[in-house]
């Protein structure tokens, strides 16, 4: 079994109330983005591929709280969220949406797409778990570079069975590079379920494999993605090197757009919505006195508002004139 | 000048560039204390120390995985693929990532990656050992692809592989490695989608890439015995390909021949003699020639796989057949 990472992992972080409104915030900025992206697809405003990120807002808002601006994340196809939570802008991603000029990949990229470099942000990737060895080299030029940078590459329970997942996982071990590896475990893969792909219970268990630490953590409890990941980015700033944390969670929406979910039962997705993350967190910061309903409202609305007000930005911006295909091939 | 190998001219290119700009590194199997596989880099990790050197697992996907990754966020990675026929095990990193992160950022990355490796048959390695694959990578939008026929070439590419600021497929031919060739003294850099004449002639072209280039020479030599003179042209770097010396030479000859030991079907013989076509159709005395490997596995018997080689003679009899 993995090692269970005792003393460095286990505290319970302690959060201000400006830094658990600040994740609050992010936290809604990512559903009613999501929401607002569903809501354009099924009217046609948006086409190609759209994974929504609705249920999970904890994982990357949790992590992405425990870093640094500078940090680097890679990310995966489901990846509005995570950059969003690294402090992506809602006007340049939905102007990205909608395959506009004035999008972070000037309407080239798309919604599997999306990166800022100036935040770290090192791409959403349409290949499952593709971004695992580009966020271990990262952390490698990291290192080579002085910097005091961690790299956290984000991937799904989908990606734990195909290999890049292990080749990086390698790499970071015997490198000691400063990555955290972050597991989304949403339960399916498309349609099919964990357990009829993987045979270890936890993908976190596969830690022990490589020789560091892997965690479990309830990715539904923004506190504790925000305390195990704290952790984690600790010990690799050391030196200590990787972590894999695996989030369990789930999306509350389908693998994509038009997905029919013939592969799970409605009474499952209802237990689920019960324990929204943006719920529990409004319950615990109303417990710990860090926000209350007039608070979590004001931020709602301000989010509404903001998002309201990317869209417009969106629809407003000019389509990329037709000789961009041939632009940014290469490097001058 | 000074005569060296083209597996020393490789080796004094990555020690320049990597006394030059500390950014650069070189990571891949066997590249430390072993000296890689073909001794290419013998040397270099006394030189330089485990940092910059790095002995890799044998994990060609995370080899170029982790090199996209260092080099989008400000190294100068050389990743070294042994063979290029495991390239196989790391094509997305390749053609997904490193290819086309820049395009699918708006332009807003850089991957200045250099992909070593060496491929070629004649040294009895069979069909997972031998291929010449260099048309899957010039297949690719995003890359740039190299195939150095001789040690000056070697270095001065390789330097300005280095500072390309894009992903290089760097494409060594494993026979080349013992080739000695007359190497420039100082700094010096060959430029990018530049060719070069290796011979001159009026009668006909001869485009040929890496080892073919010294073939085609033996071939040029013995059919100037009966006066025919051949142009020899080696483009160096497929992508960007230097058309218009192709097309200039042509354009003085009137014949070409294509010459590359990678199979015929889907092989760069085929984009070259399409652009001969369509930029100069009308100075073509004789359709395009393709002297290449038949479209089969490389095989081991020694006589099978010589068979499969373009041979002096072989290129000598296709260059008559467009007289």
């Amino acid at each position: 079994m993995a090692e269970t990472m005792e003393g460095f992992l286990t505290a319970e972080a302690t959060l201000s109330a400006q830094k658990a409104q600040e994740m609050y915030r992010l936290m809604v900025r990512i559903r009613l983005f999501e929401e607002r992206a569903r809501d354009l697809y099924t009217r046609n405003v948006l086409r190609g591929a759209l994974h929504l990120y609705i249920g999970m807002e904890g994982v990357a808002v949790g992590a992405c709280s425990a870093l640094h601006e500078d940090d680097y994340i890679t990310s995966t196809h489901r990846g509005h969220g995570h950059c969003i939570a690294k402090g992506g802008q809602t006007e340049l991603m939905m102007a990205e949406l909608m395959g506009k000029s004035t999008g972070y990949c000037k309407g080239k990229g798309g919604s599997m797409h999306i990166a800022d470099m100036g935040r770290g942000i090192l791409g959403a990737n349409g290949v499952v778990c593709a971004s695992l060895p580009i966020a271990a080299g990262a952390a490698l030029s990291s290192r080579l570079l002085g910097l005091d940078r961690v790299a956290v590459s984000f991937f799904g329970d989908g990606g734990a069975n195909i290999g890049p997942f292990h080749e990086a996982m390698n790499f970071a071990a015997i490198w000691k590079l400063p990555v955290i590896f972050v597991c989304e475990n949403n339960l399916y893969a498309i349609s099919t379920k964990f357990e009829q792909s993987t045979a270890v219970p936890n993908v976190a268990d596969r830690a022990a494999a490589y020789n560091f630490p892997g965690v479990v953590a309830n990715g539904n409890d923004v506190v504790d993605m925000y305390s195990k990941v704290g952790g984690a980015v600790d010990r690799a700033r050391k030196g200590g090197g990787p972590t894999l944390i695996e989030a369990k969670t789930y999306r509350f929406e389908g693998h994509n757009m038009g997905d029919p979910q013939n592969y799970r039962s409605k009474d499952e997705v209802e237990k689920w919505r019960k324990i929204d993350p943006i719920l529990r967190f409004e319950d615990y910061m109303r417990a710990h006195e860090l926000g209350n309903d007039d608070a979590f409202q004001h931020i709602q609305a301000e989010i509404k508002d903001e998002i309201d007000r990317a869209v417009e930005f969106a629809r407003n911006s000019p389509e990329p004139s037709l000789d961009e295909v041939m632009t940014d091939i290469y490097a001058d | 000048m000074a005569e060296k190998t083209y597996a020393q001219a490789i080796n004094e290119a990555i020690r320049e560039e990597m006394r030059r700009d500390p950014k650069v590194f070189l990571m891949g199997e066997d590249v430390g204390v072993f000296g890689g596989a073909f001794k290419v880099t013998v040397g270099i990790l006394d030189e330089f120390g485990p940092e910059r050197v790095r002995d890799t697992p044998i994990a060609e996907l995370g080899i170029i995985g982790l090199a996209t990754g260092a080099a989008l966020t400000g190294t100068r990675p050389i990743a070294e693929l042994m063979y290029i026929d495991f390239a196989t095990m790391a094509m997305d990193q390749i053609v997904q990532q490193a290819a086309k992160l820049r395009y699918m950022f708006g332009g807003k990355a850089r991957v200045p990656l250099v992909i070593r490796t060496q491929q070629g048959s004649g040294r009895g390695n069979a069909a997972q050992h031998s291929q010449s694959l260099e048309a899957w990578f010039f297949h690719i939008p995003g890359l740039y692809v190299a195939q150095p026929a001789t040690p000056a070439d070697a270095k001065g590419m390789l330097k300005t592989a280095v500072r390309n600021d894009n992903p290089v497929m760097f494409i060594e031919h494993k026979l080349l490695y013992p080739v000695k060739g007359e190497v420039p003294d100082g700094e010096y850099l060959t430029p990018l989608g530049k060719g070069d004449i290796k011979r001159p002639g009026k009668d006909v072209t001869v485009v040929a890439t890496s080892r073919m280039v010294h073939f085609a020479l033996q071939a040029a030599e013995a059919l100037a015995k009966d006066g025919i003179e051949c142009e020899v042209v080696d483009p160096r770097w497929l992508v960007p390909l230097d058309s218009d010396m192709i097309i200039e030479s042509v354009k003085k000859t009137h014949k070409c021949v294509v010459v590359h030991e990678a199979v015929e079907r889907g092989g760069i013989g085929g984009e070259i003699a399409t652009q001969i076509m369509e930029k100069a159709f009308g100075y073509l005395d004789a359709p395009v020639k393709r002297v290449t490997a038949p479209n089969a596995p490389i095989p081991f018997n020694e006589k099978l796989e010589a068979s499969m080689i373009p041979s002096p003679e072989r290129i000598a009899a296709g260059i008559r057949s467009v007289l």
